[in-house]
C-alpha cells in the first residue's frame, strides 16, 4: 500500500469524523501558534535590543560628573559639573584604545521655525561626538573646525525635529530660533529610533559645545570649560574591564583626588548595560518558548487521547479491515498516518494563525514581533513528530487486535 | 482430481483456555469442500460452527491439525500472511453487514482492493461491476445510512465478490433481516453459486440452510452430520 493511498485513507477517516478531528487539531493549532508567536515576540524584542547595541555603535563608556549629597539628599548623576573640556583630550592622548573621546553639554531649549515650535534637548558637542554616539549625517555636513572652536551658530537636527518643524520641506540652510538666538541648520541626522529606555533619540539638536555653553547653559567664571559628560568610544577587542580601572585612575590623578576620597565622577559602561538587557531578553525568550512548548505537548496528549478513543470506537472497523486483508502493519500505519496528518495539518493551520497574529501585533498593536521561518518549519516538523510519538501507542494497540475479537466487539 | 479442494481440513482441533480450564471448541474435524459447492454450516450456539468458520476463513489458526486452502497449508501462518490469504482467496459477509459509515457504497466495496495488488485505476470499475452484479448499479454513491438493510447486505456481498475470491464465507447473513429480504439475499447467493462461486454459509435457521446444496451439522465441537440436500 503506497504512501499516497495511506494519506488519502487517513484524510477520508478524518473527514468522516470532522468535528472530532477539528477539535483534536485545535490543541495542536494552539500549541504551534503559541510557540511561533512567543518566539516571534522574543525575536522582536531581541531585534530591538540588537538595534540598540547597533545604535550605541560599539563599546561605550560615559564619564559624567558625580552626584552630590546635600543633607542626605543625593541629586542625580552629573549634578556636580566637575568634568572639563580638557579631560576628553587628556584621556584620548593617554589611552590608545579610545577611538573617540567626546565631551557633551546639554540643555533644554525651545526651538521655533515660522509659526511652529518644539521643546527639545540641545546637545553641545564636537565632531568626535558623532563618532562616539554613532550618529550618521543624513543630509548636509558636520561642524567645520572654525564653527567648533568659535562657537558658530549652526545646528545639526535630529529626524524628529526635522519632521516637527519642517514637515516634508528641506531644513538645510534654514534658520531656526533656539530660545533667543538664531542658528543655521547645516545638517540632519539619520534616524536612530528609540533607545533602551524607550526615549526618542531623534528628538535632539546638535550644536558646537561652545555655543551651548555660552548661549544656553550660561558660563560661570569659576567653571568656564565645564562639560556635562564625556562619551568614550573604545575600539573593538579592547579589554573593557581593564580600561574602566585605567580611566578611573587617570581621572583621579588628573583631578588630584585624595586617595581616601570618593570619585568625583561616574563612569558607566553603556555596552555592559545593554548586554545585560540582551541577556535578560534571551532568558525571557527561552522561558516564553518553554511555556509555549508545554501547550504543544498538551496538544499531543490530546491527540493520544482521541486516537485511543478512536481505536476503541472503530474496533469493528479494524476487524473488518483485517478480515478483508489488512495486515497488522497496515492498521498500525493507518492510525499512525491519521495522527500525523492531524498534527501536521494542525501545525500548518497553527502556523498560519501565528502569521496573522504576528503581523497584527507588529503592524497594529505595536509589539515588535518577527516571524522566523526556521522556527515555523521546526514547529510543524515537531508537531508531526508529536503525532508519531503520541499516535504510536494507540496505533500499536489497534494493530494487535485479533480479527475475530475485533469483529465480535460490541 | 486435477483441481485441489477449495477447503480441506484434517483433524483440526481448537482449544480455548478459560482460566484453568481448557475448552475444546473443535475436537478433530475433517471436511472437504470442492469448487462450486454451496454449503450450510449449522449447529446451536457453542457447537463449534463459528470456530470452524473462523478456521476456514483464515481468521484464526487451529491448535492442532491441518487446513489446506486450495491445496496450500495455512495452519501455521502468521497474522500478516493470513491477512494476505484472506485478501486474495476469501470474501466475507457478516450478520451486521460491517460497512464503513459515511462512506459510499462504491468505496465500501473497493475496500479489500486497498490491501491488494490490484492497480488503483481498476478499483472503481471493479467495485462498480460488483455492485451491478448484486443489483445495486443505481446506488453506487449512496452511504449505508441511505440504504435499507437488504441493500446494505447486498453492498457487503458486492464487497465479498470484488477480489474475485475462491470462497465466500457468510456468517448468519440473514440474521439481521426480515423474512422476505432474507429470501431475496438467499436467492442472490443461489444465483452466485449458479455462476460458479463456492459459498459456505453459517446459519441456525433450517429454512435458510435448505437453500444450500450441502449441510454440515456441528454439535459439541464435532461434525455430526454431513449430507447433500435432497439426498437425506
Amino acid at each position: 500500500m503506497g504512501i499516497t493511498k495511506l494519506f488519502r485513507a487517513a484524510m477520508i477517516a478524518l473527514r468522516v469524523n470532522l468535528m472530532r478531528s477539528a477539535l483534536t487539531m485545535l490543541g495542536i493549532i494552539i500549541g504551534v501558534a503559541a510557540v511561533i508567536i512567543m518566539v516571534a515576540i522574543g525575536a522582536g524584542a531581541q531585534q530591538q535590543v540588537d538595534a540598540q547595541i547597533e545604535g550605541l555603535g560599539g563599546n561605550i563608556f560615559i564619564l559624567s560628573g558625580s552626584s552630590r549629597r546635600m543633607g542626605g539628599v543625593t541629586t542625580g548623576a552629573g549634578s556636580v559639573q566637575s568634568l572639563q573640556q580638557e579631560h576628553a583630550d587628556y584621556l584620548q592622548t593617554q589611552l590608545p584604545d579610545i577611538e573617540a573621546a567626546a565631551p557633551m553639554l546639554s540643555n533644554s531649549a525651545q526651538v521655533i521655525y515660522g509659526n511652529l515650535n518644539w521643546s527639545t534637548t540641545v546637545e553641545g558637542m564636537d565632531n568626535h561626538y558623532l563618532t562616539a554616539r554613532n550618529w550618521v549625517i543624513a543630509n548636509g555636513r558636520e561642524l567645520s573646525p572654525q564653527e567648533s572652536n568659535a562657537g558658530g551658530k549652526v545646528a545639526i537636527i535630529g529626524a524628529t525635529i526635522s519632521k516637527e518643524l519642517f514637515g516634508e520641506s528641506d531644513p538645510l540652510g534654514q534658520t531656526i530660533r533656539v530660545n533667543n538666538f538664531n542658528v543655521n541648520v547645516i545638517g540632519t541626522l539619520k534616524s536612530k529610533g528609540q533607545d533602551s529606555r524607550g526615549r526618542d533619540q531623534d528628538d535632539v539638536i546638535l550644536m558646537p559645545i561652545k555655543t551651548v555653553r555660552t548661549r544656553l547653559a550660561g558660563v560661570s567664571n569659576s567653571n568656564p570649560t565645564r562639560v556635562q559628560s564625556i562619551y568614550l568610544k573604545i575600539y573593538d577587542g579592547a579589554d573593557m574591564q581593564a580600561l574602566e580601572t585605567d580611566i578611573a585612575d587617570l581621572m583621579r590623578t588628573r583631578m588630584k583626588v585624595a586617595p581616601t576620597a570618593e570619585d568625583p565622577f561616574m563612569l558607566r559602561n553603556l555596552s555592559e548595560m545593554v548586554a545585560t538587557r540582551a541577556e535578560t531578553t534571551r532568558i525571557f525568550n527561552s522561558l516564553l518558548a518553554a511555556v509555549a512548548s508545554v501547550s504543544l505537548v498538551v496538544g499531543g496528549i490530546g491527540i493520544m487521547n482521541i486516537m485511543l478513543v478512536s481505536v476503541t470506537e472503530r474496533t469493528r472497523e479494524i476487524g473488518l479491515r483485517m478480515a478483508v486483508g489488512a495486515t497488522p502493519s497496515h492498521i498500525l500505519l493507518q492510525f499512525l498516518v491519521e495522527a500525523v496528518v492531524l498534527c501536521g495539518l494542525g501545525g500548518a493551520i497553527g502556523m498560519l494563525l501565528a502569521l496573522v497574529v504576528v503581523v497584527v501585533l507588529d503592524q497594529f498593536v505595536g509589539t515588535p514581533a518577527v516571524m522566523q521561518p526556521t522556527i515555523a518549519l521546526i514547529s510543524i516538523g515537531f508537531s508531526a513528530l508529536i503525532g508519531v510519538f503520541f499516535g504510536y501507542y494507540p496505533a500499536l494497540k489497534a494493530s494487535k487486535l485479533q480479527p475475530i475479537d475485533a469483529l465480535r466487539y460490541e | 482430481m486435477s483441481q485441489p479442494n477449495v477447503i480441506e481440513t484434517r483433524q483440526i482441533r481448537k482449544a480455548y483456555s478459560m482460566g484453568d480450564n481448557v475448552i475444546w471448541a473443535l475436537k478433530g474435524v475433517d471436511v472437504s469442500i470442492k469448487a462450486g459447492e454451496f454449503v450450510a454450516v449449522m449447529g446451536t450456539s457453542g457447537s463449534g460452527k463459528s470456530t470452524f468458520m473462523n478456521m476456514i476463513g483464515c481468521l484464526d489458526t487451529p491448535s492442532d491439525g491441518k487446513i489446506l486452502l486450495n491445496g496450500e497449508d495455512v495452519s501455521h501462518l502468521d497474522a500478516a500472511a493470513l491477512a494476505h490469504i484472506r485478501n486474495r482467496y476469501i470474501g466475507f459477509v457478516f450478520q451486521q453487514f460491517n460497512l464503513l459509515p459515511r462512506t459510499s457504497a462504491l468505496d465500501n466495496v473497493a475496500l479489500p482492493l486497498l490491501y491488494s495488488e490490484v492497480p488503483e485505476r481498476e478499483w472503481q470499475p471493479r467495485a462498480k461491476a460488483s455492485l451491478e452484479q448484486v443489483g445495486l448499479g443505481e446506488r453506487l454513491h449512496n452511504q449505508p445510512s441511505q440504504l435499507s438493510g437488504g441493500q446494505q447486505q447486498r453492498v457487503a456481498i458486492a464487497r465479498a465478490l470484488v477480489n474475485n475470491p475462491l470462497l465466500i464465507l457468510a456468517d448468519e447473513p440473514t440474521g439481521a433481516l426480515d423474512t422476505r429480504t432474507s429470501f431475496e439475499i438467499m436467492a442472490l447467493f443461489q444465483q452466485l453459486n449458479d455462476a460458479g462461486k463456492t459459498i459456505v454459509l453459517v446459519t441456525h435457521e433450517p429454512e435458510i440452510a435448505a437453500v444450500a446444496k450441502r449441510k454440515l451439522m456441528f454439535r459439541d465441537g464435532e461434525l455430526v452430520e454431513d449430507y447433500l440436500n435432497g439426498h437425506h
